[in-house]
């Protein structure tokens, strides 16, 4: 499995998914200019987290201009895999590629924090591993996570199971306390209607490796790589 | 010379958390007059060209384009001439 990570002017997490996905997978992982328009052939394409073009005007308004954005929408219209996180998230809901929007935490302020998140559906090929309701615990870190689209929009992602990751509580439920940005539905993560196209806030590329607090995320990317994740063991040993 | 103002507004169904947050801290200063508060954005351009009406339909796509996302916010512009500028010179 090939993927392309792209670096847009502000991204920050593109060298993250790519440890994640060679050192930790040991897939194959190259970096893209957002300027470059060849997709050198990768099956996947990564938009990562960070603040692409400062997240000036609006997150994502700008990066959906950048000339590789056009060979990432015909990669999508023939199948190819997408992943927005985060940033690439807000990216891929300007760029009309997800439906949509994210806009400024509800709370107004920053969230850093680990999270759990339930499973919604595993017919995507980046959850086709988990189990169906399956509590993931994924770090998330952003101002603008609160998904927000209009009422019909949102009927028809809970109605084609396009909702893929829930914020929920110890128990599972999705309720206003487990929110952590106010997204509609406690949305946090959804496919495009090919389901090929997949945008979250949380950041699976940080978790994937126990020695980092968890590896849940690293099972996004070896279900869409056809890869059984390792249960890796800890590189270093536990204190006493 | 031309003048473009676009005002971009949160449509009145999308959560606007910034606006409350102004509300309440104007009602903290005693405006308890201040019912709601909506922020948005304005924006100033600057434009070459005489034809106000062709340059208003530009702006009107720079703004279903770039300067507004139709799914969380609204729009309005004006064009007019820079106070001043009257003539070419």
């Amino acid at each position: 499995m090939k993927w392309g990570v792209v670096t847009f002017p502000g991204s920050n997490d593109d060298a993250d998914v790519v440890y994640a996905l060679t050192t930790v997978l040991g897939d194959d992982a190259r970096q893209l200019w957002h300027k470059d328009r060849d997709l050198q052939r990768v099956d996947c394409v990564v938009l990562p987290g960070g603040f692409s073009y400062g997240d000036y005007l609006r997150c994502g308004a700008m990066a959906k201009f950048s000339p590789i954005m056009t060979s990432v929408r015909e990669h999508a219209e023939r199948g190819g895999l997408v992943l927005g996180i985060c940033n690439g998230f807000q990216i891929l809901c300007e760029a009309g590629l997800l439906p949509g929007a994210l806009i400024r935490n509800r709370s107004l302020l920053f969230v850093c924090e680990t999270v759990r998140t339930r499973v919604e559906t595993t017919a995507t090929p980046f959850t086709s591993t988990f189990g169906p309701g399956e509590i993931l615990r994924l770090p998330i870190k952003h101002g603008e996570g609160c998904y927000v689209a209009d009422a019909e929009t949102i009927r028809r992602l809970e109605d084609e199971q396009r909702v893929v990751l829930r914020y929920v509580d110890a128990e599972g439920r999705a309720t206003p306390d487990a929110n952590p940005n106010g997204s509609l539905n406690n949305i946090a993560g959804i496919v495009g209607p090919g389901r090929n196209v997949f945008g979250l806030m949380p950041h699976p590329e940080h978790a994937v490796e126990r020695l980092l607090g968890g590896d849940d995320g690293l099972r996004f990317f070896a279900a869409a790589s056809g890869r059984h994740a390792r249960q890796r063991p800890l590189s270093v040993a536990p204190g006493p | 010379m031309l003048i473009g103002r676009v005002f971009v507004m949160p449509k009145q169904e999308v959560l606007d958390p910034q606006g409350k947050a102004i509300c309440q801290s104007l009602h903290a200063l005693g405006y308890a007059e201040v019912d709601d508060v909506r922020l948005g954005k304005y924006m100033e351009l600057r434009l070459r060209g005489e034809d106000a009406a062709q340059l208003r339909a530009r702006v009107d796509d720079m703004c279903r384009r770039l300067l507004a996302n139709g799914v969380i916010e609204e729009y309005h512009l004006e064009v007019e001439r820079l106070p001043g500028a009257a003539g070419a010179r």
